[in-house]
């Protein structure tokens, strides 16, 4: 077991120093898709380390995400970069919390839709806010760090979301928010509490994905709140951690690689398709995939022993949760 | 000694159905009493409230002399209730072994890891569950789902163990295992509360008996002299019988 | 000016309420979160726009072609797609997030289907657009029109549902799918017409939107959402309900464009629905959750 984990932490070690090292390589064209990985795989990990467990399906995303991008915009001029960083994951932070305790007693389609609503919210007061107050629509952002910069940030982050992820599940907290997902009422006989776990968690991943969205935002230079607040956002984390499985700690980030490119690709050659396909997507993954697809590799490994008529006891499709 | 659990005027209200009426009653340590009654008469609704699941309208619960009534229930199961359900409740999605982790890791006892797997199997063996812990609690029958289901209440090492309906449905040899099972839980120091029908296990296992009907207490004393009690013949099977 | 902006909100507020009805229906008595539901409307709201450009016909004839083209539609949706989902879910919560996920995708499908065929233009067309006057205020004819037939599909449907033997079925499915089949009525059946009848409703909204607001490819997320708001505001299931929270909407959002500041409109419907769920998720009307 030990052996397994050295050889996995070594595993992770190399490929994250290769991702490292790429930018030195390649063209700023890749600097720039890879940067977009980085955020997606980030953004997906984030969304699934509350939403994976607790099937609470947020469209929140984009409200951290764009509030993150606009922390960066009003304050990369007053304070130095790691502060303003620091600022906005305390601003994500603040507003996870307020979010979060008046909201997570909502559940299933209230929870989608409150979260949906809340960005949008959040949308329409900065513009008005930058309209009516600033009197201007839009800000300019200008750093001293390039791409590459940017990138290794985000990179950092991802390996910390993951390593974070990989901690959680292996903690009580993780074993907690397996617990709720399962049944709410046996989690509290069990003496947990229900609202102050789902809450760390909720604001974890909304703290990640702020950050994500602070680092990011130097990317674009100028930023409006129709850009950084584009409900896309909410969607592709959605479908990137669904596609994958959002109950492994590998599945948001195997969703993420494909979809980014395909949509990369998509929106390149085929704008108008963009949304389509996207909308196929989602369907198939409830009629195909309704697990991520680690869980249909698994379900078909196991149906294959099954068949070969080995003895070892396999888990029931569907109900089975993977122990990474 | 004074009264593990003490329950005084308990009222639970559902808008203008009042399920249960202020019901007062004590349980000692180191008994096992039993909760009878006909169907809807309130029972489930007293075990709720014992365990947090269901706030009381009115009335208070203590346990060793502490309130605990208008605690949430996490709260009360720290403090050493636990319970099964009446339609069991396991964690479908996990193995066996950590169905009972679930109780071991947020208890009182707050074990984890290695203790926390010593001490789930104990608890499995305790219900004839040995060697079961790395499948699937989803594909359980039902008895092993109900002994699954009291591995975990016992993991808790609670110090009032509510049992509700647990023996309802099993079988003739798997009725006698279930009394047994509660036998040597009592046996051993703990104390159970337990909402039964079957007859036959509440005189075997229970010393003393509450009667509810209508939300009311109707009897409290020696089971067999609740069980002859004109009062509660009435509740059960009508007026012509008594 | 208070006059012209009571009259503006009562038409924006029919319309919402006659919009809201129908997702009241899919998702009172089918249980599925239809989050394509506005797309319904827009693709409604197209096909009135077509009508009325090639063949010249009149919004009122349009009603006559796209209701029925909404029923249908939607009714085989709900067996295409969503009974599947019904079949297979262990769960409501289960099948809750599984018509969540399904009716997303339906939901860019169509949108992308409307962006290739109609681009991102906003999209209007004439009809009855001569000014009204009615206690001094001048209200456009078309506004007027779209006021009445939101009202009077509304009324009729409330009557057919209160009135009816069908409707009473429908009811009956709403109140306790568990028991409704004791007493000889096929749930499923009656989920799939509800649906669909829920879907017609969309369609009628949507042509009568067009008679007197621009629309794009990419509004029926709004609508939607608008929808959600009455539909949770005047209880789930709940037609009266849905018909005063639709007024009251319209009116709230005409009265904080014309009197606060038209860039709040968004702001202050979105506030308005997130206090609520707050605060009152069983609706202003409804009853405490059982």
């Amino acid at each position: 077991m030990t052996m397994r984990l050295a050889f996995g932490f070594s595993l992770a070690a190399a490929a994250l120093a290769a991702l490292a090292f790429a930018p030195f390589y390649v063209g700023p064209y890749q600097v720039g898709l890879l940067i977009g990985l980085a955020g997606y795989v980030t953004l997906s990990s984030a969304w699934a380390l509350f939403s994976g467990p607790t099937r609470y399906v947020s469209l929140a995303t984009v409200a951290f995400f764009g509030i993150g991008a606009y922390t960066v915009a009003a304050l990369n001029e007053i304070l130095p970069y790691p502060l303003v960083l620091l600022a906005a994951a305390g601003v994500g932070l603040g507003i996870a919390l307020i979010v979060g305790l008046s909201t997570l007693r909502l559940a299933g389609v209230y929870f989608v839709i409150f979260t949906f609503g809340l960005a949008e919210l959040v949308r329409q007061l900065v513009t008005w806010y930058e309209v009516n107050v600033t009197g201007t629509l839009g800000r300019y952002i200008f750093m001293s760090f390039g791409p590459e910069e940017i990138y290794w940030q985000l990179l950092a982050l991802m390996a910390a979301t993951l390593f974070v992820s990989w901690c959680i599940g292996r903690s009580r907290l993780g074993l907690a928010l397996k617990i709720i997902g399962d049944d709410e009422v046996v989690a509290a006989h069990c003496g947990i509490d229900i609202a102050r776990t789902k809450l760390a968690l909720f604001a974890l991943s909304a703290v990640i994905i702020t950050l994500v969205g602070a680092i990011q935002a130097p990317r674009w230079t100028y930023i409006e709140p129709g850009i950084v607040f584009n409900p896309t956002v909410s969607f592709l984390t959605l479908i990137m951690a669904l596609l994958g499985g959002a109950n492994r700690l590998w599945g948001p980030a195997l969703g993420a690689v494909p979809l980014f490119l395909l949509f990369e690709w998509l929106s390149a050659n085929f704008p108008d398709h963009y949304s389509i396909i996207l909308g196929l997507l989602f369907i198939a993954i409830v009629f195909i995939l309704p697990g991520g697809v680690l869980a249909f590799v698994e379900r078909a490994l196991a149906h294959s022993k099954r068949v070969t008529g080995n003895a070892e006891r396999v888990r029931e499709p569907g109900t089975a949760e993977a122990r990474q | 000694m004074s009264a593990l659990l003490e329950i005084r005027d308990l009222t639970k209200r559902f808008g203008g159905l009042t399920a249960v009426n202020g019901v007062s009653f004590d349980i000692s340590r180191g008994e096992t009493v039993g909760l009878l009654g006909p169907n809807g008469s309130g029972k489930t609704t007293v075990l709720n409230m014992i365990s947090g699941l269901l706030p009381a309208s009115g009335g208070a619960i203590h346990l060793n002399g502490e309130k605990i009534s208008g605690l949430a229930a996490n709260r009360i199961a720290r403090r050493g209730v636990a319970r099964t359900f009446q339609l069991v409740r396991i964690l479908p999605s996990l193995s066996v072994e950590d169905n009972v982790v679930a109780a071991l890791a947020f208890g009182k006892k707050r074990l984890w890891d290695r203790a926390a797997r010593d001490d789930a199997l104990t608890c499995l063996e305790r219900v004839g569950l040995q060697g079961r812990g790395s499948e699937n609690a989803a594909d359980l029958t039902y008895i092993d789902q109900k002994r699954l289901e009291l591995a975990r209440a016992l993991a808790a090492e609670p110090s009032l163990l509510l049992l509700d309906e647990w023996l309802a449905g099993l079988n003739p040899t798997e009725l006698r295992i279930g009394i047994d099972l509660i036998a040597d839980l009592n046996d051993s120091g703990m104390t159970v509360f337990l909402v039964e029908h079957v007859m036959d296990a509440i005189r075997a296992l229970c010393g003393r008996s509450v009667v509810m009907n209508a939300g009311m207490k109707i009897a409290d004393g020696p089971t067999g002299d609740v069980l002859g009690d004109p009062g509660v013949v009435r509740a059960y099977l009508g007026d012509a019988h008594a | 000016m208070l006059m012209t902006a009571l009259i503006a909100g009562l038409v924006l507020g029919g319309t919402y309420a006659l919009v809201a009805m129908g997702l009241t229906l899919q998702y009172g008595i089918a249980r599925i979160m239809n989050l394509a539901y506005g797309e319904t409307m827009i693709t409604a709201a197209f096909a009135a726009f077509i009508l009325q450009s090639a063949l010249g016909l009149n919004p009122i004839a349009d009603l006559l072609l796209i209701v029925p083209g909404g029923f249908l539609l939607s009714w085989a949706i709900y067996a295409l797609m969503m009974r599947p989902l019904v079949t297979r879910s262990r769960d409501r919560g289960a099948l809750e997030i599984d018509s969540i996920l399904a009716t997303f995708g339906l939901l860019f499908v169509i949108q992308g289907v409307l962006l290739v065929i109609f681009g991102a233009n906003y999209m209007s067309y004439s009809y009855l657009n001569v000014p009204v006057s009615i206690l001094g205020a001048n209200v456009a004819a078309n506004r007027l029109l779209a006021l009445v037939l939101a009202l009077a599909i509304g009324v009729t449907l409330y009557l057919l549902m209160t009135r009816t033997r069908w409707g009473t079925t429908i009811r009956a499915v709403a109140v306790a799918p568990q028991s409704a089949p004791l007493v000889g009525i096929d749930v499923n059946r009656t989920a799939r017409f509800a649906f669909a009848l829920g879907g017609a409703l969309a369609a009628a909204g949507g042509v009568v939107i067009s008679m007197y607001q621009t629309f794009t490819a990419t509004s029926g997320v709004v609508f939607t959402m608008k929808a959600l708001i009455v539909v949770i505001m005047g209880g789930v299931g709940n037609l009266l309900g849905a018909l005063s929270a639709g007024l009251i909407l319209g009116m709230v959002e005409t009265f904080v464009a014309t009197y606060v500041d038209p860039g709040l409109t968004l702001a202050a419907t979105y506030g308005i629905f997130l206090a609520l769920l707050l605060w009152r998720p069983q609706g202003l009307f409804g009853k405490a959750a059982r």
